[in-house]
Protein backbone atom coordinates (compact mmCIF):
# COMPACT_ATOMS: atom_id res chain seq x y z
CA UNK A 1 0.00 0.00 0.00
CA UNK A 2 1.88 3.54 -0.98
CA UNK A 3 0.12 5.58 1.51
CA UNK A 4 1.30 3.19 4.25
CA UNK A 5 5.04 2.90 3.01
CA UNK A 6 5.10 6.21 2.51
CA UNK A 7 4.47 7.41 6.20
CA UNK A 8 6.57 5.30 7.66
CA UNK A 9 9.61 6.06 5.40
CA UNK A 10 8.75 10.05 6.28
CA UNK A 11 8.35 8.78 9.51
CA UNK A 12 11.97 7.59 9.88
CA UNK A 13 13.38 10.40 8.02
CA UNK A 14 11.64 12.96 10.03
CA UNK A 15 12.51 11.37 13.20
CA UNK A 16 16.42 10.67 11.84
CA UNK A 17 16.30 14.40 10.95
CA UNK A 18 15.58 15.34 14.56
CA UNK A 19 17.95 13.66 15.39
CA UNK A 20 21.04 14.17 13.25
CA UNK A 21 20.58 17.72 13.61
CA UNK A 22 20.87 17.64 17.63
CA UNK A 23 23.74 14.43 17.77
CA UNK A 24 25.96 15.36 14.08
CA UNK A 25 27.72 18.50 15.51
CA UNK A 26 28.97 16.69 18.39
CA UNK A 27 30.00 13.21 16.51
CA UNK A 28 31.58 15.43 13.74
CA UNK A 29 33.62 17.51 16.00
CA UNK A 30 34.73 14.02 17.65
CA UNK A 31 35.85 13.50 14.33
CA UNK A 32 37.55 17.14 13.86
CA UNK A 33 39.49 15.80 17.57
CA UNK A 34 40.83 12.33 16.08
CA UNK A 35 41.87 14.03 13.24
CA UNK A 36 43.95 16.65 14.43
CA UNK A 37 45.50 13.60 16.76
CA UNK A 38 44.03 14.61 19.80
CA UNK A 39 41.66 11.56 20.95
CA UNK A 40 39.79 12.10 23.74
CA UNK A 41 40.02 10.17 26.65
CA UNK A 42 36.44 8.59 26.41
CA UNK A 43 37.50 7.17 23.21
CA UNK A 44 40.45 5.42 23.96
CA UNK A 45 40.17 1.23 23.29
CA UNK A 46 39.20 0.12 27.16
CA UNK A 47 36.89 3.47 27.73
CA UNK A 48 34.67 3.41 24.03
CA UNK A 49 34.53 -0.39 24.41
CA UNK A 50 33.06 -0.39 27.73
CA UNK A 51 30.19 2.21 25.94
CA UNK A 52 29.43 -0.33 23.35
CA UNK A 53 29.41 -3.40 25.66
CA UNK A 54 26.72 -1.98 27.74
CA UNK A 55 23.78 -2.59 26.15
CA UNK A 56 22.73 1.25 26.91
CA UNK A 57 25.86 2.01 24.83
CA UNK A 58 24.51 -0.46 22.00
CA UNK A 59 21.10 0.82 21.65
CA UNK A 60 22.17 4.37 22.22
CA UNK A 61 24.57 3.89 18.55
CA UNK A 62 22.14 1.81 17.14
CA UNK A 63 19.24 4.08 17.08
CA UNK A 64 21.24 6.62 16.12
CA UNK A 65 22.97 5.14 12.92
CA UNK A 66 19.79 3.39 12.23
CA UNK A 67 17.82 6.68 11.95
CA UNK A 68 20.40 8.79 10.72
CA UNK A 69 21.46 6.05 7.27
CA UNK A 70 17.12 5.71 7.05
CA UNK A 71 17.28 10.01 7.21
CA UNK A 72 19.91 10.01 4.90
CA UNK A 73 18.33 7.88 2.28
CA UNK A 74 14.70 9.29 1.97
CA UNK A 75 16.73 12.73 1.55
CA UNK A 76 18.55 11.70 -1.43
CA UNK A 77 15.76 10.36 -3.17
CA UNK A 78 14.46 13.69 -2.95
CA UNK A 79 17.75 15.16 -4.33
CA UNK A 80 17.58 12.65 -7.30
CA UNK A 81 14.33 13.45 -7.80
CA UNK A 82 15.27 17.22 -7.80
CA UNK A 83 18.66 16.46 -10.25
CA UNK A 84 16.26 15.22 -12.56
CA UNK A 85 16.03 11.79 -12.01
CA UNK A 86 12.93 10.56 -12.59
CA UNK A 87 13.26 6.56 -12.27
CA UNK A 88 11.91 7.22 -8.58
CA UNK A 89 11.27 3.09 -8.02
CA UNK A 90 14.81 2.44 -8.97
CA UNK A 91 16.30 5.09 -6.81
CA UNK A 92 14.11 4.33 -3.89
CA UNK A 93 15.10 0.55 -3.97
CA UNK A 94 18.83 1.88 -4.13
CA UNK A 95 18.62 4.56 -1.12
CA UNK A 96 16.55 2.23 0.99
CA UNK A 97 18.86 -1.17 -0.09
CA UNK A 98 21.47 1.52 0.99
CA UNK A 99 19.65 2.10 4.43
CA UNK A 100 18.98 -1.28 5.03
CA UNK A 101 22.86 -2.53 4.81
CA UNK A 102 23.66 0.33 6.81
CA UNK A 103 21.65 -0.58 9.82
CA UNK A 104 22.12 -4.33 9.39
CA UNK A 105 25.95 -3.44 9.91
CA UNK A 106 25.32 -1.32 12.66
CA UNK A 107 23.68 -4.24 14.66
CA UNK A 108 26.34 -6.84 13.91
CA UNK A 109 29.04 -5.04 14.81
CA UNK A 110 27.56 -3.56 17.72
CA UNK A 111 26.58 -7.46 18.67
CA UNK A 112 30.08 -8.24 17.79
CA UNK A 113 31.01 -6.32 20.62
CA UNK A 114 30.83 -8.38 23.08
CA UNK B 1 -1.38 62.95 -1.36
CA UNK B 2 2.23 63.24 -3.02
CA UNK B 3 2.44 64.44 -6.32
CA UNK B 4 6.12 63.54 -7.31
CA UNK B 5 6.19 60.98 -10.17
CA UNK B 6 8.88 58.43 -10.85
CA UNK B 7 9.51 56.98 -14.45
CA UNK B 8 9.65 53.62 -14.05
CA UNK B 9 10.35 50.83 -16.86
CA UNK B 10 7.71 48.05 -17.10
CA UNK B 11 8.93 45.38 -18.88
CA UNK B 12 5.78 43.30 -19.56
CA UNK B 13 5.41 39.96 -21.07
CA UNK B 14 3.23 39.79 -23.67
CA UNK B 15 1.49 37.02 -25.67
CA UNK B 16 -1.43 36.59 -27.74
CA UNK B 17 -2.70 32.98 -28.39
CA UNK B 18 -3.58 34.01 -32.10
CA UNK B 19 -0.71 35.41 -33.27
CA UNK B 20 2.62 34.50 -31.23
CA UNK B 21 4.40 31.31 -31.13
CA UNK B 22 5.83 32.69 -27.70
CA UNK B 23 5.95 35.39 -25.25
CA UNK B 24 7.80 38.54 -25.83
CA UNK B 25 8.69 41.19 -23.57
CA UNK B 26 7.00 44.61 -24.63
CA UNK B 27 8.66 47.73 -22.43
CA UNK B 28 6.80 50.42 -20.97
CA UNK B 29 8.09 53.87 -19.94
CA UNK B 30 5.26 54.68 -16.89
CA UNK B 31 5.43 58.05 -14.48
CA UNK B 32 4.41 56.95 -11.48
CA UNK B 33 3.28 57.87 -7.95
CA UNK B 34 5.45 57.27 -5.09
CA UNK B 35 2.32 55.44 -3.26
CA UNK B 36 1.67 53.18 -6.25
CA UNK B 37 1.52 49.90 -6.40
CA UNK B 38 2.32 47.85 -9.45
CA UNK B 39 -1.28 46.95 -10.18
CA UNK B 40 -1.40 51.00 -10.26
CA UNK B 41 1.28 51.12 -13.25
CA UNK B 42 -0.52 48.24 -14.71
CA UNK B 43 -3.35 50.15 -14.73
CA UNK B 44 -1.46 53.00 -16.58
CA UNK B 45 -0.61 51.37 -19.31
CA UNK B 46 -3.61 49.87 -20.13
CA UNK B 47 -5.63 53.58 -19.82
CA UNK B 48 -2.94 55.80 -21.27
CA UNK B 49 -0.57 53.64 -23.38
CA UNK B 50 -2.05 49.98 -24.82
CA UNK B 51 -5.56 49.30 -24.21
CA UNK B 52 -4.72 45.56 -25.53
CA UNK B 53 -2.83 44.38 -22.40
CA UNK B 54 -4.99 41.61 -20.66
CA UNK B 55 -4.76 40.49 -17.08
CA UNK B 56 -6.99 40.22 -14.20
CA UNK B 57 -7.10 42.59 -10.87
CA UNK B 58 -10.55 43.72 -9.42
CA UNK B 59 -10.62 44.50 -5.34
CA UNK B 60 -7.16 46.48 -5.51
CA UNK B 61 -7.43 45.25 -1.69
CA UNK B 62 -5.95 41.87 -0.92
CA UNK B 63 -9.32 40.27 -1.29
CA UNK B 64 -9.80 39.27 -4.36
CA UNK B 65 -6.81 37.20 -5.20
CA UNK B 66 -7.15 37.78 -8.96
CA UNK B 67 -3.73 40.00 -9.21
CA UNK B 68 -1.19 37.35 -8.79
CA UNK B 69 1.76 37.93 -11.28
CA UNK B 70 5.89 37.20 -11.53
CA UNK B 71 7.38 40.82 -10.40
CA UNK B 72 10.75 40.55 -11.00
CA UNK B 73 10.48 36.76 -10.92
CA UNK B 74 8.77 36.90 -7.49
CA UNK B 75 5.12 35.63 -7.57
CA UNK B 76 3.22 38.68 -5.98
CA UNK B 77 0.18 40.16 -5.45
CA UNK B 78 0.66 42.88 -7.68
CA UNK B 79 -2.15 45.35 -5.50
CA UNK B 80 -0.09 44.68 -2.27
CA UNK B 81 4.09 45.25 -4.21
CA UNK B 82 4.66 49.01 -3.59
CA UNK B 83 6.79 50.52 -6.31
CA UNK B 84 8.49 52.03 -3.44
CA UNK B 85 10.22 48.88 -2.57
CA UNK B 86 11.51 48.26 -6.49
CA UNK B 87 14.10 49.70 -8.70
CA UNK B 88 13.21 51.87 -11.53
CA UNK B 89 13.03 48.73 -14.32
CA UNK B 90 10.62 46.03 -13.55
CA UNK B 91 10.10 42.83 -15.02
CA UNK B 92 6.50 41.87 -15.20
CA UNK B 93 5.06 38.04 -16.09
CA UNK B 94 2.41 35.53 -15.92
CA UNK B 95 2.27 33.61 -12.81
CA UNK B 96 4.95 30.92 -13.61
CA UNK B 97 3.90 27.28 -13.62
CA UNK B 98 0.74 28.16 -15.39
CA UNK B 99 -0.26 27.88 -18.67
CA UNK B 100 -0.42 31.49 -20.38
CA UNK B 101 -3.67 32.21 -21.70
CA UNK B 102 -2.87 35.98 -23.04
CA UNK B 103 -0.86 38.33 -21.93
CA UNK B 104 -0.36 38.42 -17.74
CA UNK B 105 -3.48 35.82 -17.74
CA UNK B 106 -2.88 32.11 -16.76
CA UNK B 107 -4.93 29.09 -16.97
CA UNK B 108 -6.21 27.93 -13.43
CA UNK B 109 -8.66 25.05 -14.45
CA UNK B 110 -5.71 22.78 -12.81
CA UNK B 111 -5.41 24.62 -9.84
CA UNK B 112 -9.19 25.07 -9.21
CA UNK B 113 -9.96 21.30 -9.93
CA UNK B 114 -7.79 20.33 -7.27
CA UNK B 115 -9.18 22.90 -5.12
CA UNK B 116 -12.59 20.71 -5.45
CA UNK B 117 -10.98 17.83 -5.16
CA UNK B 118 -9.97 17.91 -1.59
CA UNK B 119 -13.74 17.94 -0.69
CA UNK B 120 -13.25 22.11 0.94
CA UNK B 121 -16.09 22.08 2.94
CA UNK B 122 -17.83 20.61 6.18
CA UNK B 123 -18.18 16.88 6.20
CA UNK B 124 -20.91 15.46 8.56
CA UNK B 125 -21.60 11.52 9.29
CA UNK B 126 -24.03 12.18 11.81
CA UNK B 127 -27.68 13.52 11.47
CA UNK B 128 -27.57 16.62 10.32
CA UNK B 129 -28.40 19.44 13.24
CA UNK B 130 -32.17 20.02 13.87
CA UNK B 131 -32.73 23.87 12.59
CA UNK B 132 -32.38 25.83 16.14
CA UNK B 133 -29.15 23.70 16.43
CA UNK B 134 -26.02 24.70 16.03
CA UNK B 135 -22.46 23.45 15.95
CA UNK B 136 -20.39 24.49 18.68
CA UNK B 137 -16.81 26.08 17.98
CA UNK B 138 -14.87 27.26 20.88
CA UNK B 139 -12.75 29.99 19.98
CA UNK B 140 -9.21 27.54 20.68
CA UNK B 141 -10.81 25.32 18.48
CA UNK B 142 -10.97 28.13 15.94
CA UNK B 143 -7.82 29.33 16.61
CA UNK B 144 -6.33 25.95 15.50
CA UNK B 145 -7.27 26.56 11.76
CA UNK B 146 -8.15 30.36 11.47
CA UNK B 147 -4.59 31.11 9.76
CA UNK B 148 -5.78 28.93 7.19
CA UNK B 149 -8.35 30.21 6.27
CA UNK B 150 -7.11 33.82 5.32
CA UNK B 151 -6.48 32.18 1.77
CA UNK B 152 -7.67 34.25 -1.39
CA UNK B 153 -6.45 31.80 -3.93
CA UNK B 154 -4.25 34.32 -5.50
CA UNK B 155 -2.18 30.92 -6.27
CA UNK B 156 1.36 32.54 -5.68
CA UNK B 157 2.24 29.59 -3.77
CA UNK B 158 1.77 27.43 -6.63
CA UNK B 159 4.06 29.71 -8.90
CA UNK B 160 6.75 29.68 -6.24
CA UNK B 161 6.18 25.62 -5.44
CA UNK B 162 9.24 24.04 -7.32
CA UNK B 163 7.71 20.73 -6.53
CA UNK B 164 4.48 21.61 -8.87
CA UNK B 165 6.79 22.81 -11.77
CA UNK B 166 8.25 19.46 -11.48
CA UNK B 167 4.87 17.27 -11.60
CA UNK B 168 1.74 19.21 -11.96
CA UNK B 169 -0.09 16.14 -10.48
CA UNK B 170 0.92 17.28 -7.04
CA UNK B 171 -2.28 19.15 -5.42
CA UNK B 172 -0.11 21.52 -3.86
CA UNK B 173 0.04 24.57 -1.58
CA UNK B 174 -2.77 26.17 -1.34
CA UNK B 175 -5.36 22.76 -1.83
CA UNK B 176 -3.41 21.03 0.90
CA UNK B 177 -4.18 23.84 2.93
CA UNK B 178 -7.17 24.23 2.53
CA UNK B 179 -7.68 20.42 2.97
CA UNK B 180 -5.69 21.02 6.59
CA UNK B 181 -7.90 23.77 7.29
CA UNK B 182 -11.24 21.00 7.26
CA UNK B 183 -9.57 18.12 8.83
CA UNK B 184 -8.84 20.85 11.67
CA UNK B 185 -12.20 22.27 12.26
CA UNK B 186 -13.57 20.64 15.51
CA UNK B 187 -17.55 20.63 13.14
CA UNK B 188 -15.89 18.37 10.83
CA UNK B 189 -15.68 15.08 10.47
CA UNK B 190 -14.32 14.59 6.84
CA UNK B 191 -11.03 13.58 7.68
CA UNK B 192 -10.77 9.70 6.36
CA UNK B 193 -12.78 10.92 2.83
CA UNK B 194 -9.81 13.33 2.49
CA UNK B 195 -7.19 10.62 3.43
CA UNK B 196 -6.59 8.98 0.32
CA UNK B 197 -6.36 11.65 -2.21
CA UNK B 198 -4.21 13.63 0.50
CA UNK B 199 -1.96 10.69 1.76
CA UNK B 200 -1.48 9.18 -1.88
CA UNK B 201 1.10 9.49 -4.05
CA UNK B 202 0.63 13.26 -5.26
CA UNK B 203 -0.63 14.02 -1.92
CA UNK B 204 1.70 15.34 0.88
CA UNK B 205 4.37 13.20 0.23
CA UNK B 206 5.40 15.20 -2.93
CA UNK B 207 6.17 18.28 -0.77
CA UNK B 208 9.80 18.49 0.15
CA UNK B 209 9.11 21.51 2.48
CA UNK B 210 11.06 23.74 0.16
CA UNK B 211 8.88 26.28 2.03
CA UNK B 212 8.79 29.24 -1.02
CA UNK B 213 4.83 28.73 -1.15
CA UNK B 214 4.94 30.00 2.88
CA UNK B 215 7.73 32.83 1.67
CA UNK B 216 5.44 34.75 -1.13
CA UNK B 217 1.95 34.17 0.52
CA UNK B 218 0.50 37.44 0.71
CA UNK B 219 -1.63 36.44 3.14
CA UNK B 220 0.75 34.82 5.89
CA UNK B 221 -1.30 31.30 5.11
CA UNK B 222 1.83 29.41 5.62
CA UNK B 223 1.00 26.36 3.41
CA UNK B 224 4.05 24.47 4.08
CA UNK B 225 3.34 24.02 7.43
CA UNK B 226 0.27 22.98 7.01
CA UNK B 227 1.46 20.64 4.65
CA UNK B 228 4.36 19.43 7.05
CA UNK B 229 1.32 18.78 9.84
CA UNK B 230 -0.32 16.59 7.64
CA UNK B 231 2.30 14.17 7.21
CA UNK B 232 2.72 14.15 10.77
CA UNK B 233 -0.83 13.34 11.16
CA UNK B 234 -0.84 10.72 8.37
CA UNK B 235 2.51 8.83 9.65
CA UNK B 236 1.09 9.09 13.30
CA UNK B 237 -1.89 7.96 12.12
CA UNK B 238 -0.82 5.08 10.80
CA UNK B 239 1.37 3.69 13.99
CA UNK B 240 -1.84 4.29 15.97
CA UNK B 241 -3.52 1.55 13.32
CA UNK B 242 -0.22 -0.46 13.67
CA UNK B 243 -1.15 -0.59 16.55
CA UNK B 244 -5.07 -0.63 16.62
CA UNK B 245 -5.52 2.69 18.44
CA UNK B 246 -8.43 3.54 17.33
CA UNK B 247 -7.53 6.66 15.45
CA UNK B 248 -9.37 9.74 14.44
CA UNK B 249 -13.07 8.85 14.24
CA UNK B 250 -13.67 11.81 12.33
CA UNK C 1 -11.22 33.81 -30.57
CA UNK C 2 -9.26 30.32 -30.38
CA UNK C 3 -7.36 29.26 -26.92
CA UNK C 4 -3.46 28.04 -27.25
CA UNK C 5 -2.24 28.24 -24.38
CA UNK C 6 1.72 28.65 -23.88
CA UNK C 7 3.21 26.23 -21.55
CA UNK C 8 6.61 27.65 -20.54
CA UNK C 9 9.62 25.04 -20.81
CA UNK C 10 11.28 23.91 -17.38
CA UNK C 11 14.54 22.75 -16.82
CA UNK C 12 14.12 19.36 -14.56
CA UNK C 13 18.07 19.44 -13.63
CA UNK C 14 18.44 23.38 -13.56
CA UNK C 15 15.36 24.08 -12.23
CA UNK C 16 16.93 25.63 -8.89
CA UNK C 17 19.38 27.98 -10.42
CA UNK C 18 16.54 29.95 -10.96
CA UNK C 19 15.87 31.78 -7.27
CA UNK C 20 18.15 32.26 -4.26
CA UNK C 21 16.06 30.16 -1.85
CA UNK C 22 15.98 27.27 -4.59
CA UNK C 23 20.00 26.86 -4.50
CA UNK C 24 20.00 27.10 -0.43
CA UNK C 25 17.11 24.27 -0.38
CA UNK C 26 19.55 22.56 -2.58
CA UNK C 27 22.26 23.16 -0.30
CA UNK C 28 20.37 21.98 2.46
CA UNK C 29 18.91 18.56 1.04
CA UNK C 30 22.46 17.89 0.08
CA UNK C 31 23.41 17.34 3.57
CA UNK C 32 22.18 14.10 2.91
CA UNK C 33 25.33 13.11 1.39
CA UNK C 34 27.03 14.30 4.80
CA UNK C 35 24.95 12.08 7.03
CA UNK C 36 25.44 9.17 5.23
CA UNK C 37 29.25 9.10 5.02
CA UNK C 38 29.30 10.00 8.81
CA UNK C 39 26.99 7.05 9.26
CA UNK C 40 29.33 5.20 7.47
CA UNK C 41 32.47 6.48 8.87
CA UNK C 42 30.73 5.57 12.29
CA UNK C 43 30.18 1.92 11.29
CA UNK C 44 32.93 1.28 10.46
CA UNK C 45 34.88 2.42 13.34
CA UNK C 46 32.20 -0.30 14.75
CA UNK C 47 33.88 -2.83 12.82
CA UNK C 48 37.78 -1.70 14.38
CA UNK C 49 36.56 -1.65 17.88
CA UNK C 50 35.22 -5.56 17.16
CA UNK C 51 38.87 -6.33 17.32
CA UNK C 52 41.54 -5.90 19.52
CA UNK C 53 43.08 -2.39 20.54
CA UNK C 54 46.02 -2.25 18.30
CA UNK C 55 43.14 -2.84 15.78
CA UNK C 56 41.01 0.26 17.05
CA UNK C 57 44.01 2.26 17.51
CA UNK C 58 44.83 2.01 13.58
CA UNK C 59 41.74 3.18 12.70
CA UNK C 60 41.90 6.29 15.22
CA UNK C 61 45.43 6.48 13.11
CA UNK C 62 43.90 5.97 9.84
CA UNK C 63 41.68 9.09 10.60
CA UNK C 64 44.40 11.15 11.37
CA UNK C 65 45.55 13.92 8.30
CA UNK C 66 45.54 17.36 7.55
CA UNK C 67 43.28 16.88 4.81
CA UNK C 68 40.75 15.11 7.20
CA UNK C 69 40.73 18.09 9.51
CA UNK C 70 39.98 20.43 7.08
CA UNK C 71 37.39 18.14 5.58
CA UNK C 72 35.42 17.57 9.19
CA UNK C 73 35.69 21.44 9.89
CA UNK C 74 34.29 22.38 6.30
CA UNK C 75 31.72 19.61 7.12
CA UNK C 76 30.86 20.77 10.70
CA UNK C 77 30.20 24.06 9.18
CA UNK C 78 27.90 23.02 6.56
CA UNK C 79 25.71 20.60 8.51
CA UNK C 80 25.51 23.64 11.34
CA UNK C 81 24.40 25.82 8.40
CA UNK C 82 21.97 23.68 6.23
CA UNK C 83 20.81 20.79 8.33
CA UNK C 84 20.44 22.03 12.48
CA UNK C 85 19.80 25.15 12.35
CA UNK C 86 17.00 25.38 9.44
CA UNK C 87 15.97 21.92 11.18
CA UNK C 88 15.35 23.66 14.01
CA UNK C 89 13.84 26.80 12.35
CA UNK C 90 10.94 24.51 11.13
CA UNK C 91 10.07 22.51 13.56
CA UNK C 92 7.32 24.20 14.88
CA UNK C 93 5.56 24.69 11.67
CA UNK C 94 5.32 20.73 11.39
CA UNK C 95 4.42 20.36 15.50
CA UNK C 96 2.96 23.51 16.79
CA UNK C 97 2.22 23.66 20.27
CA UNK C 98 -1.24 24.98 21.01
CA UNK C 99 -2.49 26.29 24.76
CA UNK C 100 -5.72 27.06 25.29
CA UNK C 101 -6.94 29.35 22.88
CA UNK C 102 -3.03 30.67 22.06
CA UNK C 103 -0.44 29.06 19.71
CA UNK C 104 2.70 28.56 21.55
CA UNK C 105 5.26 31.62 19.76
CA UNK C 106 7.67 29.83 17.20
CA UNK C 107 10.74 31.26 19.16
CA UNK C 108 9.62 29.67 22.33
CA UNK C 109 9.91 26.24 20.32
CA UNK C 110 13.21 27.51 18.29
CA UNK C 111 14.76 28.64 21.63
CA UNK C 112 13.76 25.26 23.05
CA UNK C 113 15.45 23.58 20.84
CA UNK C 114 18.38 25.20 20.59
CA UNK C 115 18.74 24.79 24.39
CA UNK C 116 18.39 20.81 24.27
CA UNK C 117 21.11 20.80 21.45
CA UNK C 118 23.75 22.24 23.32
CA UNK C 119 23.00 20.38 26.43
CA UNK C 120 22.87 17.36 24.32
CA UNK C 121 26.37 18.40 22.64
CA UNK C 122 28.23 19.10 25.75
CA UNK C 123 27.10 15.86 26.97
CA UNK C 124 28.33 13.79 24.23
CA UNK C 125 31.15 15.62 24.27
CA UNK C 126 31.31 15.32 28.22
CA UNK C 127 31.17 11.81 27.52
CA UNK C 128 33.62 11.17 25.01
CA UNK C 129 35.70 12.97 27.52
CA UNK C 130 36.46 15.67 25.07
CA UNK C 131 36.80 17.80 28.57
S1 LIG D 1 -2.02 29.98 0.30
FE1 LIG D 1 -1.39 32.11 0.12
S2 LIG D 1 -0.28 32.19 -1.83
FE2 LIG D 1 -1.44 30.32 -1.83
S3 LIG D 1 -3.36 30.82 -2.85
FE3 LIG D 1 -3.70 31.07 -0.67
S4 LIG D 1 -3.29 33.22 -0.26
FE4 LIG D 1 -2.41 32.76 -2.26
S1 LIG E 1 6.84 23.57 0.99
FE1 LIG E 1 5.97 21.98 -0.33
S2 LIG E 1 4.17 22.91 -1.24
FE2 LIG E 1 5.41 24.59 -0.39
S3 LIG E 1 6.68 25.28 -2.09
FE3 LIG E 1 7.80 23.72 -1.00
S4 LIG E 1 7.39 21.79 -2.03
FE4 LIG E 1 5.84 23.29 -2.65
S1 LIG F 1 -6.73 43.03 -7.11
FE1 LIG F 1 -7.82 41.75 -5.71
S2 LIG F 1 -6.19 40.82 -4.65
FE2 LIG F 1 -5.13 42.22 -5.90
Amino acid sequence: MAIAKKAVVWGLFAAGGTLTSFVFPALIALFLLIATGNVPEGLQFDQIRTFAVSWLGKACLFIVLFLSVWHAAHRLRVVAHDFGIRKDALVANAVYTIAAIGSVLAAFYLLMIG
Amino acid sequence: MSTQTRQMELEVMRYDPEKDDAPWFQTYSVPCMEDWVILDAINYVKDNLDTTLAYRWSCHMMVCGSCGMMVNGEPSLTCKTFIRELPDKVRIEPLENFPIERDLVVVLDDVMQKLHQVQPYIIRKDDPPAEDKEYIQSRGALAKFKQLTMCINCMCCYAACPQYALNKDFIGPAALALAHRYNRDNRDQGKSDRLDILADHDGVWDCSFVGACSEVCPKHVDPAAAIQQMKVDGAVEFWKQKMGIPGDKS
Amino acid sequence: MSRNPYVRPISTTTWYMRHGRYKVYVLRELTSFLVMFYSFLTIYGLSALTGSAERWDAFLASQQSTAMVVFHGVALLYFLFFQTFPWFKLAPKAMPVQIGEKKLPDSYIIIGHYVAWLAVSVFILWLAGAF
